[in-house]
């Protein structure tokens, strides 16, 4: 099988992303009135997170312990709303100690 | 519609700063992960400049890593940046009536979470200057962030890069987790979102998909169950 070019696949989610963007300008006049649709793009920015966060986040460590620990920390911290940085750096240093 | 340009260029380049800021951090780990799925720097650099999307990023570079399929990454950009969708929609009523069509696909292109925040805070019709300068001023921090992760990824101990890397996990934890103390309904799709998404990492036949696939799956099922469920009330719009 070849290999996928990194240009290509770079290129592909530039374009995508920016069309995303753009398409609203020419098609959307005014708010989205529809209900279901207004509630489903409520939604994809928390459920397309947390799909990517877990189990990954467990994976990301070379045993899972550490990463499931890490995960505690972070979902413990972030509850409490300390803020993007500091939840991060509370990930990083519980992995980096138990790894 | 500049009504007047340099004081909204300044305005715009000193409320990107602090965004500035946060997205150098954001990007250095992002960076870690492109270097895993083999970018160069001055790919990562060019990527993220034009991209501008953490969460699209992460799974476009973790396709990368899996040489996907190119539908993949389609699909992938697609679902992961639809609130973009959104923001953009919301966006188009703070431009001016009469502003030029070029003016409208710019501003647009600048959306990310936090300049569609400061340009819709902006009172009034948002000036394009504004949200071009503080647009220019955090990406280009994006940029180098992500191209600094690249470099630092391969010069750093692998213990450190697995802790680095851990740490856009625990962004995504921080965007989602304070709004599910206030919506009980975010809980609960978080909730049936890590459930769901553990279990088809292990399932038969599922866990044969690529996780991009399970990603873009998962995240329509589960939000459209959530909308038919639980919809939203009249006001609010899905900006995270």
């Amino acid at each position: 099988m070849e290999q996928h070019s990194v240009i290509i696949y770079i290129l592909l989610a530039i374009v995508v992303t920016n069309l995303i963007r753009v398409t609203p300008m020419f098609f959307i006049k005014g708010q989205i009135k529809n209900r279901f649709v207004r509630s489903f793009l409520y939604y994809v920015p928390y459920v397309t997170l947390a799909v990517m966060t877990f189990p990954d986040m467990v994976m990301t460590t070379p045993t899972p312990l550490p990463g499931v620990i890490a995960l505690l920390a972070g979902v413990v911290a972030a509850w409490f709303r300390l803020g993007l940085f500091p939840v991060a750096v509370i990930c990083c240093i519980v992995t980096y100690l138990l790894i | 519609m500049v009504r007047n340009g340099t004081s909204d260029v300044l305005l715009g380049l000193r409320i990107g700063i602090p965004i500035a800021m946060g997205y150098l951090a954001v990007a250095f780990s992002l960076g870690i992960i492109a270097a895993k799925a083999g970018l160069t720097a001055p790919e990562g650099f060019l990527s993220s400049f034009f991209t501008r999307a953490s969460a699209g990023e992460y799974g476009t570079y973790m396709l990368v890593a899996a040489q996907a399929a190119y539908v993949e990454v389609v699909a992938m950009c697609l679902v992961a940046n639809l609130r973009y969708m959104l923001m953009s929609a919301a966006l188009s009523q703070k431009i001016a009536p009469g502003t030029s069509w070029l003016h409208r696909i710019l501003m647009a292109c600048c959306v990310t979470d936090e300049i569609f925040g400061i340009s819709i805070a902006h009172p009034g019709y948002t000036p394009p200057a504004y949200t071009y300068a503080a647009a220019l001023l955090s990406s280009l921090f994006w940029a180098m962030g992500c191209a600094g992760g690249i470099i630092a990824g391969s010069l750093l101990p692998q213990p450190m890069v697995t802790a680095l890397s851990m740490s856009l996990y625990g962004m995504f934890l921080a965007i989602i987790l304070p709004p599910a103390r206030s919506d009980r309904h975010v809980l609960y799709a978080l909730v049936a979102s890590f459930v769901l998404s553990g279990l088809c990492a292990v399932a038969p036949v599922v866990s044969g998909w690529s996780s991009g696939m399970r990603t873009v799956v998962l995240t329509i099922v589960i939000s459209a169950v959530a909308a038919w469920l639980k919809p939203v009330r009249t006001e609010g719009d899905g900006a995270a």
